[in-house]
């Protein structure tokens, strides 16, 4: 046999090889792109099981001008529902990452971010936004003039999600300091 | 006296009693006036039960208009944020980037280099078929104007379909990037430093490079994902005739691309990655393919290749730091008797951004595509450079470059560059 036969036998078993790892993979795997929490279950976990009632914020005026300087364009709903209680609000937004929209949930409690959550995630890259080793950068993070008060450190090949989760805790924070506080 | 006083009581009493008993008659005016009254009374009463009645259906009405009224606003807000968000889901996207570039070179073997061009002119393609079957593409021309005898080239980099297999997994067939290296996959122009793409990574791994064949991608763990490719491979073996009639024959690296146009299939290529990005701003990644035959069996010599690559991206605040080592081993005689059996190249660029807008960076990089011989063969070049982004999909780039060529030679100048991607 010669060698270059033998490399072939080779490289085929190694591949079936890789195959079959694969398969195992994709048999045992669970969790991952899609629905992570519902919004509902978001809400209950943070007021714990006692949703208020939602209320409106709607997207016009100052507010809207804001918003649009905040994401770079014009937010995709006239009206934005948050719930509120005592001590916090709760947001649930969306924003396109690079070309699906992925749906956020930000808590925020005395003007800083509690938590966000990626509640829905659309895209086919850039899933690995949703660990807690990135969204814990956003905690206690407030804004100066409509401005992240720091810099979040994104994730190789997901650029465009990253700039998405950015934009909507800007845009909670944002919202939260507008209409909640009167 | 007395009696004076009796008949005044008297007079008094039949006065009062005349006043305080009318007559039968008086009294039967009186009720019937107080008849009529009652029957106006009776009439009013009637015409105010009437007009509450009127009101009332007249406020029932009112109410009934306000609800119909803000069903309608809402029914008007809903269609209008539903129309806006189908348009927002289209299932068809567009996207692309573009770059021009100036070099000013000046070159110790006399090939300056004063030129303008716009280096890359990409649209991408993509339709969502169903949540979970998408086609994407990258039709790209390059350097403005293709066709024969003309500098450029009209090329199909990407069109592949790919499917979730699940939430963690997915399978691509068609064209596509091969999983290596930092800029092959991720190169639209604001992404990068520097005007021209990395000498490194262009000559050795060869970006941009592209095959057919499938590829199954997926996340192994929290941040550790990997990407298994079964593909076309290269066919590096090139036989040029000199003027005096002899032969050359080379093996190198980036002319193997066969950029899936009539390729030759005759041995394929295996290619795994790992990769690492379970720190935020951090990617640490390794990739290996193994090629059966570098020249498409179209010479008996060529033997088998190995590539192994391997980087590290690091962008935590402000500073960034890119490091890539990427090396191929040719095993078969042709390539070892012309130095061709080891081809290898690395680079480290520490980067700097000074604000959201501009950054500045510094690169080394050494490559050698005939590393197996005893020759002088190796190149090294330094990059300094800032990109000032105007927009964060918008680019403008100034870089020095200052190459050493093999055997003493220099190529030295600047680079401006204008970059755009959506």
């Amino acid at each position: 046999m010669n060698m270059a036969r033998l490399y072939k036998i080779n490289s085929i078993n190694l591949v079936t090889k890789l195959l079959g790892i694969i398969l195992f993979m994709i048999a045992f795997s669970v969790d991952a792109r899609g629905v992570y929490q519902t919004d509902k279950d978001f809400l209950s976990e943070a007021f714990n099981n006692e949703i208020p009632k939602s209320k409106v914020v709607w997207n016009k005026g100052q507010i809207r001008e804001n918003i649009s300087s905040i994401l770079g364009h014009d937010y995709a709903s006239l009206r934005i529902r948050y719930w509120q209680d005592s001590s916090q609000s709760s947001w649930i937004l969306e924003e396109v990452g690079k070309e699906k929209p992925i749906t956020f949930g930000v808590t925020i409690a005395n003007g800083k971010v509690e938590y966000v959550k990626v509640l829905t995630y659309r895209e086919s890259r850039g899933e690995e936004i949703r660990y807690p080793a990135f969204t814990g950068q956003f905690q206690q993070a407030e804004i100066n003039d409509n401005r992240l008060n720091r810099q979040i450190d994104g994730i190789s090949g997901a650029t465009m999600s990253v700039r998405a989760m950015t934009a909507v805790v800007t845009l909670a924070l944002y919202l939260t300091e507008t209409t909640v506080i009167e | 006296m007395t009696f004076n006083k009796t008949i005044l009581a008297v007079s008094l009493m039949a006065a009062a009693s005349a006043q305080a008993a009318p007559s039968n008659e008086e009294i039967w005016q009186k009720l019937l006036k107080m008849q009529e009254q009652m029957a106006d009374v009776q009439q009013q009463n009637q015409q105010l039960k009437v007009e509450n009645e009127t009101l009332k259906t007249k406020v029932e009405a009112t109410e009934q208009v306000a609800i119909e009224a803000n069903e309608a606003a809402e029914a008007l807000v809903e269609a209008t944020e539903g129309a806006v968000q189908a348009a927002s889901l289209n299932k068809t996207s567009i996207g692309g980037y573009g770059e021009l570039h100036y070099n000013n070179l000046e070159d110790e073997d006399g090939k300056d280099k004063k030129a303008i061009d716009f280096h890359r002119f990409v649209l991408y393609f993509g339709h969502e078929f169903t949540n979970n079957l998408r086609f994407f593409s990258e039709l790209e021309l390059e350097h403005s104007l293709a066709g024969e005898g003309k500098p450029g080239e009209v090329e199909l980099e990407q069109a592949y379909i790919e499917y979730d297999i699940n939430e963690q997994h997915r399978v691509k067939g068609g064209l596509f990037l091969t999983p290596v290296g930092i800029i092959n996959e991720t190169h639209e122009p604001n992404t990068f430093y520097g005007t021209e793409r990395n000498p490194v990574e262009k000559n050795i791994i060869p970006a941009t490079w592209w095959a057919a064949g499938t590829m199954f991608s997926g996340e192994l763990a929290q941040g550790f994902s990997y990407d298994v490719a079964v593909t076309s491979g290269l066919k590096s073996y090139k036989k040029t005739t000199k003027d005096d009639g002899t032969d050359v024959i080379t093996y190198k690296i980036r002319d193997g691309r066969q950029k899936v146009a009539k390729a030759i299939a005759e041995d394929l290529a295996y290619t795994g990655r790992l990769k690492w990005t379970a720190m935020p701003g951090v990617e640490l990644a390794v990739t290996a393919q193994y090629q059966e035959n570098m020249s498409q069996s179209t010479d008996a010599t060529a033997g088998s290749g190995t590539l192994i690559e391997t980087h590290a991206v690091v962008q935590r605040g402000d500073f960034g730091l890119r490091a890539l080592y990427a090396t191929w081993d040719l095993d078969g005689t042709g390539p070892k008797a012309t130095g061709y059996d080891e081809q290898t190249g690395w680079y480290i660029e520490p980067s700097y951004r000074i604000s959201d807008y501009f950054g500045v960076f510094a690169r080394y990089n050494e490559w050698d595509n005939q590393a197996g011989n005893n020759a002088d063969t190796e190149y090294d070049q330094i990059d300094l450079g800032v990109n000032w982004w105007p927009h964060k999909d918008v680019v403008v780039k100034l870089d020095y470059q200052a190459q050493d060529k093999p055997k003493g030679g220099e190529s030295d100048g600047f680079n401006i560059g204008l970059g755009y991607q959506f």
